[in-house]
């Protein structure tokens, strides 16, 4: 391996990479549109239900139950129609997500010391919201429920006053305890952006000389697979780390995401990281003797991964056990592992060295891999 | 002019079906992605993994640990017994949610106090957390129900041994009814939305890269000096593709059907139809990337930056209603969560023309708009 010859291949990448203009925009662009559309306008939390109450009782106690959905922040009241049908329409035409009956006989059979039922419709289409609308909603009941036994005891036994329940629960939540969908997309994301950038990009320099016939010149001139890898790859790293600290600045700087680890741990293992990813966009590139194949390849196998197998929105522990299986050959999956514990836990290489160990050893496996193909693809 | 737009289909379809590979990439990664999207995005939450420590140790913190073990929605993975063990389970993320009862828990429910669980949540996926709290305290919620009906009657019992036991108080229970979905499975709500994506994805990609590599590679000079007209190229350009498309829509909802068991309610002919009306805007947006871009990396780039906003502000896993009101402003001229919409309104709802001709104007008007402005752009550039 000669470095001036590797230099050599660098020094032309990086004039092809600033001589387009529109694409080294593009490619700086990636991140900061990627950090705004999740940090800001992406958020799977739920509050403000649009709501139905159907009162069919009209008594001061079922006015009474619609008081704590009128106080609860999660419930937005749109309306309190007189019939059935109009909660059903509602629903069919998307207006609201949740209807609340009240039946007839509800104060009757709360007078009588018997159980009366609430009823709760739901449009279950998008099932994440509808439960955990359902699970806001069947709390605000208990708990109504749990407030009216305690008061008829007190009526009824005159014992020790209880107006609070006897057990409940106190919730404390670790790392991220406004519990706020940015804090942990921002994180995941680097590993997103890294990805496209790393893989994707460079999927397409090989490919490309292919395409255009400019590999038969670099054949004929002394240049070695290894030194023409590491040249292609080099100029791409200089973009990467570009995306890098975009992604790292914007996401602390604007998006104010605890950075609570070590910050040159996570500068360490984004740079083994991205040698894994660009080696195997060129890994891809080699094979393919048309951008368009190039790409699809590279989306297929690198982007869709990262986006969905790496844990970075969609939680790992929900998909079935093949499918968890596979995740654990995402590169991602180990990154977005560490990205979260070094923002989020502040955890350093005590607890992350596995992942660390393994980015290291999947760049190493895919550079060798790349320089093979190559070789091969050449003789 | 019929015949020579005949020929560049002929040819587009030879060029695109010649060799084996390219076949297999225009149909095989719709495929793919479906099944990873169908398999892997899932925000359910069942048997999520929680730390168990009881420092009370009586029948009353045990009964909790069974309530907690009987519920779906957890599973008991550890059971620590110093503050350092939860710190490392909660950092290595071996467990969701550590539930941990304080000594004094019996002796303060006996007492009529209120007894407190703490419940110690990892909140780094702030979705996973939020649900995991719900489920969390509907198991606490329900055992203080249960431990307060035993203690109403045991007091009634004291105060008349004799009299009859009306041991029946006053409660509200909450039946809950679910539709569309009643299962509640994210796969019936995400997998139509899937199919939504791939036709856009396919068909713009297809299009804008098809066109650019034809100027890449120095094609397109020839293309241009035979008296086809840049119309009748645009034509010839973009129907093959829109072939693939819909192609590619009848194999993706047969394996939503067929694998994933989605419920297909409505009527299929009214799906393709919309989606003939949507190929419009892909085929127009992917139009438009060709002609501005010069190199296949530009147009690959290009294209990104219209889909990965189209999709991500088209409703697809982040509900609209949560945005902030300009980013919904934006995502309410986004055809592609029309299209969304659409799609899944035929598959959940069974919806008919009547409830989605809205949205198939909307569709409609949109698509003539781009595919016009890219026609005459394009046209203006090869002249």
């Amino acid at each position: 391996m000669n470095l001036r010859r590797t230099g050599a291949v660098m020094h032309k990448e990086m004039r092809h990479i600033l001589r387009d203009s529109r694409s080294l925009a593009m490619a700086l662009a990636v991140p900061i549109l990627m950090l705004l559309l999740f940090g800001l306008a992406l958020s799977l939390d739920v509050d403000h239900i649009p709501t139905f109450i159907y009162d069919a009782d009209r008594t001061a106690s079922s006015r009474d139950l619609i008081e704590q959905f009128r106080g609860s922040k999660y419930f937005q009241i749109l309306g309190y129609p007189d019939n059935y049908d109009a909660i059903d329409k509602a629903i069919d035409r998307n207006q609201i997500l949740l209807g609340v009956v009240i039946p007839p006989d509800y104060s009757r059979r709360i007078g009588a010391g018997k159980a009366a039922d609430v009823q709760l419709l739901i449009d279950g289409s998008d099932s994440n919201t509808a439960s955990i609308a359902l699970g806001y909603a069947q709390s605000v009941v208990q708990s109504y429920s749990l407030a009216l036994r305690s008061q008829g005891q007190n009526h009824k036994g005159g014992g020790p006053s209880q107006t609070s329940p006897p057990v409940d629960s106190l919730l404390r939540v670790w790392y991220n305890s406004r519990l706020e969908s940015k804090n942990y997309v921002v994180p995941g994301l680097i590993a997103v952006i890294l990805m496209i950038i790393g893989s994707v990009l460079t999927s397409l320099t090989i490919a490309r000389e292919w395409e255009m016939g400019t590999m038969e010149q670099l054949l004929s001139t002394p240049l070695r697979p290894t030194e023409l890898v590491l040249g292609k790859m080099a100029a791409y790293f200089v973009v990467g780390i570009v995306d890098l600290s975009i992604s790292i600045g914007c996401g602390v700087l604007i998006f104010q995401v605890p950075l609570r680890g070590s910050f040159l741990l996570l500068v360490f293992t984004s740079c083994l990281f991205l040698f894994g990813t660009l080696f195997w966009g060129i890994y891809l590139s080699a094979g393919s003797k048309t951008q368009l194949e190039a790409y699809q390849m590279a989306m297929l196998s690198s982007f869709l991964p990262a986006f969905m197998l790496s844990g970075f929105v969609y939680a790992i522990e929900s998909m079935p056990p093949v499918i968890q299986a596979v995740s654990y050959l995402v590169p991602a999956r180990y990154f977005v592992v560490i990205l979260k514990g070094v923002f989020l836990k502040g955890v350093g290489l005590d607890v992350l060295w596995i992942e660390t160990l393994f980015l290291a050893g999947y760049a190493a496996v895919v550079f060798f891999l790349a320089t093979r193909r190559l070789k091969q693809k050449i003789t | 002019m019929w015949e020579r737009i005949r020929e560049i289909i002929r040819k587009e379809l030879i060029q695109s079906l010649r060799e084996p590979r390219l076949r297999f990439m225009l149909f095989l990664p719709p495929i793919l992605q479906l099944l990873i999207f169908g398999f892997a995005v899932n925000l359910d939450l069942e048997h999520s993994k929680i730390a168990w420590m009881d420092l009370d140790n009586t029948p009353e913190s045990r009964d909790l640990g069974a309530a907690f073990r009987a519920s779906r929605y957890f599973e008991v993975a550890a059971l620590p017994d110093h503050e350092e063990q939860v710190q490392d389970l909660m950092d290595h993320s071996r467990v969701q949610a550590v539930i941990r009862v304080l000594p004094g828990f019996a002796r303060d429910i006996e007492r009529g106090r209120t007894a407190g669980v703490q419940v110690l949540i990892d909140g780094t996926n702030s979705n996973t957390a939020s649900l995991v709290s719900n489920y969390a305290n509907l198991v606490v919620a329900g055992y203080a129900a249960q431990v307060q009906a035993e203690q109403q009657i045991q007091r009634l019992m004291a105060r008349s041994p004799t009299a009859p036991v009306s041991g029946s108080v006053a409660q509200v229970n909450a039946r809950s009814r679910v539709w569309f979905n009643p299962d509640l499975r994210s796969r019936n709500y995400f997998i139509p939305g899937v199919v939504a994506n791939i036709i856009m994805t396919v068909t713009l990609m297809l299009t804008a890269l098809g066109i650019v590599r034809e100027k890449e590679i120095g094609t397109m000079e020839q293309l241009m000096v035979t008296p086809i007209r840049p119309i009748e190229l645009m034509i010839g350009k973009t129907i093959p593709f829109a072939l693939v498309g819909l192609i590619d829509l009848v194999l993706v909802t047969s394996v939503a059907i067929l694998v994933f068991h989605i419920p297909f309610r409505g009527s299929a002919l009214l799906l393709l139809a919309c989606s003939i009306l949507f190929l419009m805007t892909s085929l127009g947006a992917g139009l438009f990337i060709s002609t501005v871009s010069n190199t296949q990396q530009q147009a690959m780039m290009s294209s990104f930056f219209f889909t990965m906003p189209a999709f991500m502000l088209s409703g697809f896993t982040f509900p609209i209603r949560n945005m902030p009101p300009a980013i919904k402003a934006i995502a309410y001229v986004n055809p592609v969560y029309y299209f969304m919409e659409i799609v899944r309104g035929i598959f959940l709802k069974g919806a008919g023309l009547q409830a989605v001709w809205p949205q198939m104007i909307f569709l409609a008007v949109f698509g003539a708009a781009i595919l016009g402005l890219s026609a005459w752009r394009f046209q203006k550039r090869l002249d």
